[in-house]
C-alpha cells in the first residue's frame, strides 16, 4: 500500500502527515492531529458524532479518507469558540437549554447546525424544519428536545 | 430543610464547557507514548465447538505484537463473577473472558491481537484461523426450555439457569371463580441500552508504582476494580480504576465484560500500554442486550371490575451467559410487575432462560419497561371488554395515599419491596389535567381514513436508591471552595452537577466554588457508582451528611478565630460570617490555612477542614409516574405518529429540576424506540441482523416525540435525608405500555408484541377490519 | 471498522481516470462520495485493491439545462442538485426527490453518479430518473455509449457497466409543460433507506385525461422497475380516484418485493400499491392545477 503525503488545513493551521490511503479522515483528525474533539460513534455514517466542516459544509468525517481532505480546509469543534475563547453562541445556546447530557455527540450536532443556524431565517423557523436539520445525527441521552430549544435560541441571537 | 436554595433550582451544568469546547477526555482521547491497539476476534458462530485455533499467520503479520488466545490466560483463570442478584446454580452459566472449547453466541471472543495500531490489529484479526464445529442452535426463549432442546450449556444440563417463584393469595381459585380473566402471551424484543460513546479502555502498568492503571471505567469503578483484582490475583491497590467524561450508559456500559479482563492482562503480559476501542459493529453483538422477555400473563377482574388477582409466568432470554446482573432483570420484572395496585392475590414465575444470543443485563428500566407493558396491557384488554374507561379501571385499583408505607408483597434479591410514599390518584388527575384528555378525545374523532388516532396511558411504580450504601468526602480547598469526592460515577446524566448542589445545601458555599471528583479509585477509596437510579438518591444523601458534618467543624474553627459562639456564625458564599454583624467574618481561604497542621497539632486538633460520611439505605425508594401518549397511526403504512406525549413523575424532591426534565424526556426516547423502532432481530442461523445503525434503528429528532413534563414532589422519602427519588429511569419505564395502549385505542385490536414494526400495525389494522 | 489496505489515485481528468480504469478496473472501485462505498469498506464487506477517486475530477461538475434536456455532471453533489433552482424549475421531481435522499452531510458529500452506478434498489435517485426516462452516458477509453434504465441497471447493486467504464452524466429529458409530478416513499425513519416508494409523472389532454404517464417503484424488485401495464392503462382515462385504484393494483400485479427484517415482501407489495395511489393522487393535481 503506497503511503501519500497529505497537507491538511485544520481550524486555520496546516497538518502535514505521510498516511496510509485506507486511514480515515476521522482518525486523521482526531490521532494525528490530535484534535480528539472530534467523535466516532459508529463509522458507517449514519450517527453524525464525527461531523466536521470540509470547506465550509458538513460532511462525515468517518466516509472520508485523509487523502481526500488533501489541500482542502476542515474544520472542527474546537474552531467554534471565538477569538477570545468565548462560546459560540449555538455553544451558549446549548449550555443554557440543557441540550447536552453526556455531550459525546455534541460536537457533531454543533458542526452539523452552525451553518444551519447562520443561514435561517428564525422567522419561519419551525420546530418540523429544526427536526429535520437535526435528523441525521444521533443523541441517546436527551430525546432532541432541548437541542431544538437550542437551535432556535441560538437563531434568535444570532440574527437579532 | 431548605437552606440556601441550591437544591431545586435549575443552576447550569458544571459538566458543560469542556464538553462544548470539545475538549472533554473521552477514553479513545487517552494517548500513552508507545500504546499497544487491541482487537477481538469473535465467533462467527452463534454456537459450535472451537476445535483449533491457528494464530501463526496473524502473529507475522505487520505490526503484530502477540496474538491471545484461552491458552495464553491463567490456567486457573475463573469466569467473570456476577456482582448482584447471585445465587448458585447460576454460577455455572458465566463467561469466561476467552471462548475455551465452545462458543455460545455470535460475537463471543475467542482471540486478541495485539498490534501498533488498531488498522493493523485488524488486518492480523482477519488472518487468525479458528476451526469451528457447528452444533444447534436455540434463540427463542420458549424454544429453549421445550423438551429436547439443544443444551446452550452442557454440564448444568438444562438451560433454564435460574429463577423463583412470588406467590400470595389463593391465585387459581381466585382464577377459577373471577367474574373476568383476561389472559394473554405478551412479549417484549430484544433491544440495548446503546450509548453514543462505544466502550473502550486505555491500560498500562504505571512504571513507578507498579500499579496496573485502567482509563474506561464507568458506573462501578470501584466494584470493577475488585473483580479485576481478583481475576488477575493481584491486591486490590494494585489496580486503579480510572472514570474519564463517560458517552452514556444506560445500564450497559460500565458491568464488567471480557475486555475487561483482556486489556488490562495484556498490557501487563507485554508491558506497553493497550488501548481497546469498541467499533460499533462489536459494540451490538457484544455489549449487553436486554428486554427479551416471554410473558404468559392473566389478569382476574369481579363484576366491578376489582383487580383480584395476577398471574405471570415468563421467560427472560439472557443470551448465551450469565453475566455480572445475574438475575437482575427478571427479578426486577416480578417485584415491581404489582405496580401501584392493590392484588388479593399474586403469582410471578420467574425463569432465567439462556439461548444461543448475546448475552444480555439492565437497560435503564430493567424489567420494568417489560412489566409495565405486560401489566398495563392486560388492563386495557380488561378494560376493554368490560367497557369501561381505561382510566376509570385503574383508579378503582390504586394503591391509596393512606396505606402507605405498603408492602407489595413483592422482593428483590431476598429483600421486601415496601412503597415509601405517594399518591397515585393525585398524580393521575393531574397529569391527565395536564395531557388535556378531553382535547384529545375531542381530536381522536377527527381522524381521516386511512389514518387514525387513539390515546393511550400506563401508570406504574419505579424503584431508585438500589445499592444501599455510599461514600463521600467533602473538604474545604486552599483557594476557599469545596471539593466533594464521591463514590458515586458520572455517565453523562449530570452527576457533578448536582453533587455540587447538595453540597451547597449542606456546606453552605456557593455552588460555583465546589467541584466534584468521583470515579478515581485512586483518590477516592470506595463508592458504589451509578446504577438503578441511585447517585443522586445515596451518593447525594452520603455528600449531603458530609457536607452537614463538614460545616460544622468549619463554624468550629471560625468560632474559634472569631471568638464568637458557632451558632451565631453561618457560611455564607466563600466565607464564615457572624448573624447581624456581617463585618466581622473570616474567608474560607483563611480558615484553610488555619488548618494547617502547624496551626492545630499543637492545640490538638484536627488537621484540615475536611469530613467523610457514608449513607447506608436498607429500603429503595419508589418515585411513581404516569404516561400519556396520542397517536395517529397509518392503516396502509404501519407509520405510527407521535403526535402528544405527557409524562407526570413524582420524585420526592427535584435537586435541580431541568436535569429531571432532560433525563425524563431522554428516557421516553430510548422508551419509544423500543416501542417501535429498535430490536435486535436475528436469523435462524443466530447471526444479528440488526448489527449496524442502518437496522438498528435509534429514534432521530424525525421519531422522539416532543414531550410535555410535570414533575411533582407531593411524596418525599422519608427514607433519605434530600426526600429525593431517583429519576433516571421514570422516562423509559411505560412508554412501551403508552404507546401499545394508544395504538389499541386508535386500532381497535390489542397488540402484545414491542416492537410495533409499520408491518405489525397493518397486520394489527387488518385484523381488527376483517 | 477500518478499512482494508487499498492502493489509491486521484485523477484530474476524464481522460486519466479512463486510462486507469483501463489498466485497473478488474481490480478497482470508483470512489466518488462514498456515502455507500466507505460503509462497506470500513465493514470490509468490500476489499478492492484499488481506489479510483474522482472527485477531482471536477469537469464532471456540472448541471446544464438547453436543448430539451438537464444534464447532470456525474460528480454532482446531491445538495448541489437540492440547492438548484434551474432543476427545481426544470425537473421538480428531482428537488422533491433529492430531499429524501439521507440527511445534509450525507447529501453534501453524495454524487448523483455515485447513486445511479451504487444501483440500490431502495435509493431514491435511480427510481426518479428511470421514471424521467433518463440517459446515462457512459464512457471508456474505448468510446462513449448512453443507455437507459433499463439496460443500466441489471439487478441489486449491479448495472451493466464494464470495468473500464465511468459513467459521466446523467441527461433527463425535460418533461413537457403541465406534467405533474410526485415522489413518495415510507422509510422507518426519515433519510433511511425506503420500505418502498414511488416515483411519478402525469400530464393531461384539454379533456381532462392522461396523455403521459410514467410510474416506477422503488425496492420493488432488484432495480428500479417502470409499472408499464399501469401507464398504459392510465391514458386516455380521467384522474379520479377509481383510476388510480386500479392502476395501483396494476403497478403492483407483477411486482414481488423482497422482504427483510424491515418488512416482508406481502407487506411492501401492499405498501407500494397504497403509496402509488398517493402518488397518482399528487402527481394528478398537480398536473390538474397547470392544466
Amino acid at each position: 500500500m503506497t503511503r501519500r503525503e497529505v497537507e491538511v488545513e485544520i481550524n486555520g493551521g496546516i497538518v502535514r502527515r505521510t498516511v496510509e490511503p485506507r486511514l480515515l479522515l476521522s482518525d486523521f483528525i482526531r490521532h494525528e492531529a490530535r484534535l480528539t474533539g472530534t467523535h466516532v460513534g459508529c463509522e458507517h455514517g449514519v450517527c453524525g458524532a464525527c461531523t466536521v466542516q470540509l470547506d465550509g459544509e458538513p460532511v462525515r468525517s468517518c466516509l472520508l479518507f485523509a487523502v481526500q481532505a488533501n489541500g482542502r480546509r476542515i474544520r472542527t469543534v474546537e474552531a467554534l469558540a471565538g477569538p477570545g475563547g468565548e462560546l459560540h453562541p449555538l455553544q451558549q445556546a446549548f449550555h443554557e437549554t440543557h441540550a447536552l447530557q453526556c455531550g459525546f455527540c455534541t460536537p457533531g450536532f454543533l458542526m452539523t447546525l452552525e451553518p444551519f443556524v447562520r443561514d435561517a431565517d428564525p422567522a419561519t423557523l419551525d420546530e418540523a424544519t429544526i427536526r429535520e436539520a437535526l435528523a441525521g445525527n444521533l443523541c441517546r441521552c436527551t430525546g432532541y428536545q432541548n437541542i431544538v430549544k437550542a437551535v432556535q435560541l441560538a437563531a434568535e441571537r444570532i440574527h437579532a | 430543610m431548605a437552606r440556601n436554595g441550591v437544591i431545586g433550582s435549575s443552576v447550569p451544568r458544571k459538566e458543560d464547557e469542556s464538553l462544548l469546547r470539545g475538549t472533554a477526555l473521552f477514553v479513545d482521547d487517552v494517548a500513552r507514548s508507545g500504546t499497544l491497539h487491541a482487537c477481538i476476534v469473535r465467533s462467527p458462530f452463534a454456537h459450535a465447538k472451537v476445535a483449533s485455533i491457528e494464530t501463526a499467520a496473524a502473529e507475522g503479520a505487520p505490526g503484530v505484537e502477540a496474538v491471545l488466545t484461552a491458552r495464553d490466560l491463567p490456567p486457573g483463570l475463573r469466569p467473570i463473577p456476577m456482582r448482584m442478584f447471585t445465587s448458585g446454580p447460576l454460577n455455572d452459566y458465566l463467561q469466561h473472558p476467552l471462548a475455551r472449547d465452545v462458543v455460545r453466541y455470535s460475537g463471543e471472543p475467542v482471540a486478541v491481537v495485539v498490534a501498533e495500531s488498531r488498522y493493523a490489529a485488524e488486518d492480523a484479526a482477519d488472518l487468525v484461523e479458528v476451526e469451528y464445529e457447528p452444533l444447534p442452535v436455540v434463540l427463542r426463549p420458549d424454544d429453549a426450555v421445550a423438551p429436547g432442546a439443544p443444551l446452550v450449556h452442557e454440564r448444568p444440563g438444562s438451560n433454564r439457569a435460574g429463577g423463583f417463584t412470588i406467590e400470595w393469595g389463593d391465585v387459581d381459585r381466585v382464577f377459577a371463580e373471577a367474574a373476568l380473566v383476561v389472559e394473554e402471551r405478551i412479549e417484549c424484543g430484544r433491544h440495548a441500552a446503546v450509548p453514543l460513546e462505544t466502550r473502550g479502555l486505555v491500560a498500562e502498568v504505571d512504571r513507578l508504582t507498579g500499579v496496573l492503571t485502567v482509563f474506561g471505567a464507568a458506573k462501578i469503578p470501584h466494584v470493577n476494580r475488585r473483580i479485576l483484582a481478583s481475576l488477575l490475583e493481584l491486591p486490590e491497590e494494585r489496580v486503579r480504576l480510572v472514570e474519564l467524561h463517560v458517552g452514556g450508559g444506560f445500564g450497559a456500559r460500565g458491568e464488567f465484560y471480557p475486555e475487561d479482563f483482556l486489556v488490562p492482562f495484556c498490557a501487563l503480559r507485554l508491558e506497553r500500554p493497550v488501548a481497546w476501542t469498541e467499533d460499533r459493529s462489536e459494540h451490538l453483538r457484544a455489549c449487553n442486550h436486554s428486554r427479551e422477555q416471554v410473558h404468559d400473563a392473566a389478569l382476574a377482574l369481579d363484576a366491578d371490575g376489582r383487580f383480584l388477582a395476577l398471574r405471570d409466568r415468563f421467560l427472560n432470554n439472557t443470551g448465551g451467559y450469565v453475566r455480572t446482573h445475574g438475575l437482575v432483570v427478571p427479578g426486577m420484572t416480578a417485584a415491581l410487575l404489582p405496580g401501584p395496585y392493590r392484588w388479593p392475590a399474586y403469582r410471578c414465575e420467574v425463569n432465567q432462560v439462556v439461548t444461543n444470543k448475546t448475552p444480555a443485563g439492565t437497560y435503564r428500566a430493567p424489567g420494568r419497561y417489560e412489566a409495565n407493558f405486560v401489566r398495563e396491557r392486560l388492563i386495557d384488554i380488561a378494560a376493554h371488554r368490560l367497557g369501561v374507561d381505561p382510566v376509570e379501571l385503574r383508579l378503582r385499583n390504586l394503591i391509596d395515599r393512606s396505606e402507605m408505607p405498603y408492602a407489595t408483597g413483592t422482593h428483590t434479591d431476598g429483600h421486601p419491596v415496601v412503597y415509601d410514599s405517594g399518591d397515585y390518584s393525585r398524580l393521575v388527575g393531574l397529569t391527565l389535567e395536564r395531557f388535556d384528555r378531553t382535547r384529545w378525545l375531542a381530536w381522536k374523532e377527527e381522524a381521516v381514513a386511512p389514518r387514525r388516532r387513539g390515546i393511550g396511558i400506563a401508570l406504574f411504580v419505579e424503584k431508585s436508591g438500589i445499592g444501599r450504601w455510599d461514600y463521600a468526602r467533602v473538604e474545604i480547598t486552599s483557594d476557599g471552595g469545596a471539593r466533594v469526592f464521591s463514590g458515586g460515577a458520572s455517565v453523562g446524566q449530570g452527576l457533578e452537577t448536582v453533587l455540587a448542589q447538595i453540597c451547597a445545601e449542606g456546606l453552605g458555599v456557593e455552588y460555583e466554588r465546589i467541584s466534584v471528583v468521583h470515579g478515581d479509585t485512586a483518590v477516592v477509596p470506595d463508592g458504589m457508582g451509578a446504577f438503578g437510579s441511585r447517585a443522586t438518591t445515596l451518593g447525594g444523601s452520603a455528600v449531603f451528611r458530609s457536607a452537614a458534618r463538614l460545616r460544622e467543624r468549619v463554624l468550629e474553627l471560625a468560632s474559634e478565630h472569631l471568638e464568637i459562639a458557632a451558632s451565631d456564625l453561618i457560611v455564607r458564599g466563600d466565607r464564615v460570617v457572624a448573624r447581624g454583624a456581617e463585618s466581622r467574618s473570616v474567608t474560607l481561604a483563611e480558615l484553610h490555612e488555619l488548618s494547617r497542621p502547624a496551626r492545630v497539632l499543637d492545640r490538638g486538633g484536627e488537621p484540615f477542614l475536611s469530613e467523610h460520611d457514608y449513607f447506608l439505605s436498607e429500603d429503595m425508594t419508589f418515585p411513581y409516574g404516569v404516561h400519556c401518549a396520542a397517536v395517529e397511526v397509518d392503516t396502509e403504512t404501519g407509520e405510527v405518529e407521535l403526535s402528544g406525549y405527557t409524562v407526570g413523575y413524582d420524585i420526592g424532591r427535584a435537586i435541580n429540576p431541568v436535569l429531571v426534565d432532560g433525563q425524563i424526556v431522554g428516557g421516553v426516547a430510548q422508551g419509544v424506540g423500543g416501542a417501535l423502532y429498535e430490536e435486535l432481530t436475528y436469523d435462524e442461523e443466530g447471526q444479528l441482523v440488526a448489527g449496524s445503525f442502518m437496522d438498528y434503528l435509534l429514534p432521530t429528532a424525525g421519531e422522539a416525540p416532543p414531550v410535555d413534563v410535570l414533575v411533582t414532589e407531593d411524596a418525599p422519602t422519608p427514607r433519605n435525608p434530600l426526600g429525593a427519588k431517583g429519576a433516571g429511569e421514570g422516562g423509559a419505564a411505560a412508554a412501551g405500555a403508552a404507546i401499545a395502549n394508544a395504538v389499541a385505542d386508535a386500532l381497535g385490536a390489542e397488540p402484545t408484541r414491542l416492537p410495533l414494526t409499520p408491518e405489525r400495525i397493518v397486520e394489527l389494522a387488518r385484523g381488527a377490519a376483517g | 471498522m477500518k478499512p482494508p489496505p487499498f492502493e489509491y489515485d486521484d485523477p484530474g481528468t476524464v481522460e486519466e481516470a479512463l486510462a486507469l480504469l483501463a489498466e485497473h478496473g478488474d481490480d478497482a472501485k470508483v470512489l466518488a462520495g462514498g456515502q455507500s462505498l466507505v460503509p462497506l469498506l470500513n465493514f470490509r464487506l468490500a476489499r478492492p485493491e484499488r481506489l479510483i477517486d474522482v472527485n477531482n475530477v471536477g469537469e464532471l461538475d456540472y448541471l446544464r439545462v438547453g436543448d430539451g434536456a438537464l444534464r447532470i455532471g456525474a460528480l454532482v453533489r446531491h445538495s448541489a442538485l437540492e440547492r438548484s433552482d434551474e432543476v427545481a424549475a426544470a425537473v421538480p421531481l428531482l428537488r422533491e426527490t433529492v430531499r429524501f435522499v439521507g440527511h445534509v452531510q450525507i447529501r453534501n458529500r453524495g454524487t448523483v453518479g455515485g447513486s445511479i452506478a451504487h444501483a440500490d434498489p431502495a435509493a431514491e435517485l435511480p427510481v426518479a430518473m428511470a421514471a424521467l426516462d433518463a440517459r446515462f452516458h457512459v464512457r471508456s477509453s474505448r468510446g462513449e455509449r448512453v443507455v437507459g434504465a433499463d439496460e443500466l441497471f441489471v439487478t441489486h447493486l449491479t448495472t451493466s457497466l464494464e470495468p473500464d467504464e465511468l459513467l459521466t452524466e446523467i441527461e433527463v429529458p425535460l418533461p413537457e409543460p403541465g406534467t405533474g409530478w410526485a415522489f413518495v416513499e415510507f422509510a422507518r425513519r426519515h433519510g433511511d433507506f425506503a420500505l418502498g416508494g414511488v416515483a411519478a409523472l402525469l400530464r393531461l389532454d384539454d379533456r381532462g385525461h392522461c396523455e403521459r404517464a410514467a410510474i416506477a417503484l422503488l425496492s420493488a424488485a432488484p432495480t428500479p422497475v417502470r409499472a408499464r401495464e399501469a401507464e398504459g392503462f392510465l391514458l386516455g382515462r380521467p384522474l379520479d380516484e377509481q383510476t388510480g385504484r386500479e392502476a395501483a393494483a396494476l403497478a403492483v400485479a407483477d411486482i414481488r418485493p423482497s422482504g427483510d427484517i424491515h418488512g416482508s415482501s406481502e407487506y411492501r407489495h401492499g405498501l407500494i400499491e397504497a403509496l402509488t395511489r398517493r402518488a397518482l393522487s399528487a402527481a394528478a393535481d398537480r398536473a390538474k392545477e397547470a392544466a
